[in-house]
């Protein structure tokens, strides 16, 4: 009985520590869709935005001994204007529109951030305080969470909130959606494709920069943290449907719950062989991810 | 020689064999040697690779992983069971290629970044196997002693014999490739690549010539995963990781998708510019991220292509503004 218990306990931690991972996943796997809406391609910076994030925040909480909410603006602020300087100077000025080119056009900016942060930052990890203690609260179930874990959940909330609220209501949300849609139609309608992208470079920037923020805490943060989070993110989003935002959160938050109960339950060496083989059997199961209508084919 | 290479191909191919009999003859620093046997090999995986990317498009960020069974398949057979050398590496290509089989055959019906998800998954699950599967491969501390390879007496075991294998089999791969590419399945790729549907209505079975190619890409990449192990005698997970898979696409954007020499070239120079670069120790990162961006930028065809694209466009642009002045005096 008592065993039994104790397993339960068990299971109910590892939900609420996937609970918190996948959050982050859905974060970044919307920043990958928000381009991939605007523009066609994977944006792998979206690794870099994480990891600069994180060290921005580091920076001005723990070195400039600035407030953290004011830290966290200005780090957001900084990571958008990195996403905006990318679009307008690479990606606008590239001459081939080619999906495979402008793709790996993005890993060769993201290798320019991550040296240019190795240089700024060294290759430590380092600490960046909670936002509110470390107190840790008992939860129902039985499983133990500290506040930090809150804060990832109601950021993960609001951002969604956010999202939804300017993609559904503002005009401007309204034209970026039209843009996914059709852009050649969006340009006969008036809305510059251009401005378009740009934005969704400066929105994928700053959503990279709050998960790479809300993380860092938990797990502590280095130049290159962003790479993992960012490959799941982007297989996050691919799970749930590339390009769907309903999928992305889904994708997000099933890929980190199936690696937190299988580095509990199976093996942490093997968390993330678990996630990706999960994640291909789905693939080859349901080939568009699980909300998925597929990419429209033109004959 | 084969009905399927043009005069053209047998006087390049000539050209590429007699240069590599010659470079030894000027070489003399052991290490002029392992870069460019380094060379060899990148060339062997990316004219796979470009098969698969150049004339099928279709593209793979998993092919450290096959190039890694090449190595680990050759690696651990010798080692850990006595396998005899050659064997052990023509059971490591067939045994790469099954998997590439099972994995390309449900993989490939899956489209644009789909694709890129699953053999980049792929390729980080084996790269987790390597390191974690240490009763066999050695885990992260990697296989040592790996036996050089030998044909009869003759042993493959220092930087110069390793040159003329390895260079032997670069010369190989290319000429199957660019014989392929003259053949039937070659015209077949080049249409699934303009329009897949087009060629499925043309009788080409597209999904077949897919998978093909993709486990012919593996094959390449697995021999010559193998070459490196014996080569080095050394092999542990880090050289196989997902870094490898893009530095590999990325030779074969740069040299030029869909060009053979291209893929030569590609591998050759970012080989080349990776080696100089660690001159720049810790400013490595940026500058070959610089190096990408600018030849993606302005060279999207790759170097050779691309360049040669661009003073064709100047010739036609003053020829133009010659005649304009004409007209205008």
């Amino acid at each position: 009985m008592i065993a039994h218990m104790e397993f339960s306990q068990q299971i109910a931690q590892y939900i609420v520590t996937g609970l918190t991972l996948g959050a982050i996943y859905a974060i970044v796997a919307l920043g990958f869709n928000i381009i991939h809406n605007a523009t066609g391609i994977v944006n792998f910076a979206q690794c870099e935005f994480i990891s600069l994030g994180g060290m921005f925040m580091y920076s001005l909480v723990v070195i400039f001994k600035i407030k953290l909410i004011i830290s966290f603006l200005i780090s957001m602020s900084m990571v958008a204007l990195i996403g905006m300087v990318i679009e307008i100077g690479p990606i606008r000025h590239a001459r081939s529109k080619e999906i495979i080119v402008l793709i790996f056009l993005t890993i060769g900016l993201s290798g320019v951030l991550r040296g240019t942060a190795q240089e700024i930052w060294g290759t430590d990890n380092v600490g960046v305080p909670s936002f509110s203690g470390d107190n840790p609260i008992h939860l129902p179930g039985g499983a133990t969470i500290v506040p930090q874990h809150i804060w990832v959940f109601a950021i993960t909330v609001l951002v969604v909130l956010v999202l939804h609220y300017f993609f559904k209501k503002t005009l401007m949300g309204k034209a970026m959606r039209a843009t996914a849609v059709n852009r050649r139609a969006a340009a006969l309608a008036g809305i510059s494709v251009n401005r378009m992208i740009f934005l969704s470079f400066a929105f994928s920037g700053a959503l990279g920069a709050v998960a790479g923020m809300i993380i860092a805490p938990i797990s502590t943060t280095s130049y290159d943290t962003g790479i993992m989070l960012g490959l799941k993110g982007f297989a996050a989003a691919i799970l749930g449907g590339y390009g769907n935002f309903a999928g992305a959160i889904l994708g997000g938050i099933i890929l980190g719950i199936l690696e937190s109960l299988g580095a509990g339950l199976i093996s942490s060496q093997y968390k993330d062989a678990i996630a990706f083989f999960v994640l291909l059997l789905v693939l080859f199961l349901k080939p568009t991810g699980i909300m998925g209508y597929g990419e429209a084919e033109r004959v | 020689m084969s009905p399927f290479l043009k005069q053209k191909d047998i006087i390049c191919f000539s050209i590429l064999a007699v240069t590599i009999i010659a470079i030894p003859l000027f070489l003399e620093s052991k290490y002029h040697f392992i870069v460019l046997n380094v060379i060899g090999l990148n060339t062997i995986v990316v004219v796979g690779l470009n098969l698969l990317i150049g004339f099928a498009g279709q593209i793979s960020l998993g092919h450290a992983a096959f190039y890694g069974l090449g190595s680990y398949f050759s690696g651990i057979l010798t080692v850990n069971y006595g396998f005899p050398l050659w064997p052990a590496m023509l059971l490591g290509m067939l045994a790469t290629g099954i998997v590439a089989y099972l994995i390309g055959y449900p993989s490939l019906k899956l489209r644009g970044h789909y694709l890129v998800m699953a053999t980049l998954g792929f390729g980080i699950i084996i790269h987790i196997l390597m390191g974690e599967l240490e009763h066999f491969t050695g885990g992260h501390d990697g296989l040592m002693g790996i036996p050089p390879l030998a044909i009869g007496r003759f042993i493959f075991d220092n930087d110069m014999n390793n040159f003329y294998l390895i260079w032997s089999f670069v010369l190989v791969s290319m000429v199957t490739a660019r014989n392929l590419l003259n053949s039937r399945v070659g015209r077949a790729l080049r249409a699934i690549h303009g329009s897949e549907i087009a060629a499925n209505s043309l009788g080409v079975n597209a999904a077949d010539y897919k998978v093909k190619v993709f486990v012919l890409s593996a094959m390449f990449a697995s021999v010559s995963g193998s070459l490196y192990a014996h080569y080095i005698t050394f092999i542990s997970p880090s050289s196989y990781d997902f870094y490898y898979s893009i530095q590999v696409v990325t030779m074969v954007i740069v040299g030029g998708m869909g060009s053979l020499w291209g893929s030569l070239f590609g591998a050759g120079v970012l080989t080349l510019i990776s080696e100089a670069l660690h001159i720049a120790k810790q400013y490595h990162i940026i500058a070959y991220g610089i190096f990408l961006c600018v030849v993606l930028i302005f060279l999207p065809d790759g170097i050779l292509v691309g360049t040669y694209n661009f003073f064709q466009r100047r010739r036609t642009q003053k020829f133009i503004v010659k005649k304009d002045k004409h007209k205008s005096s």
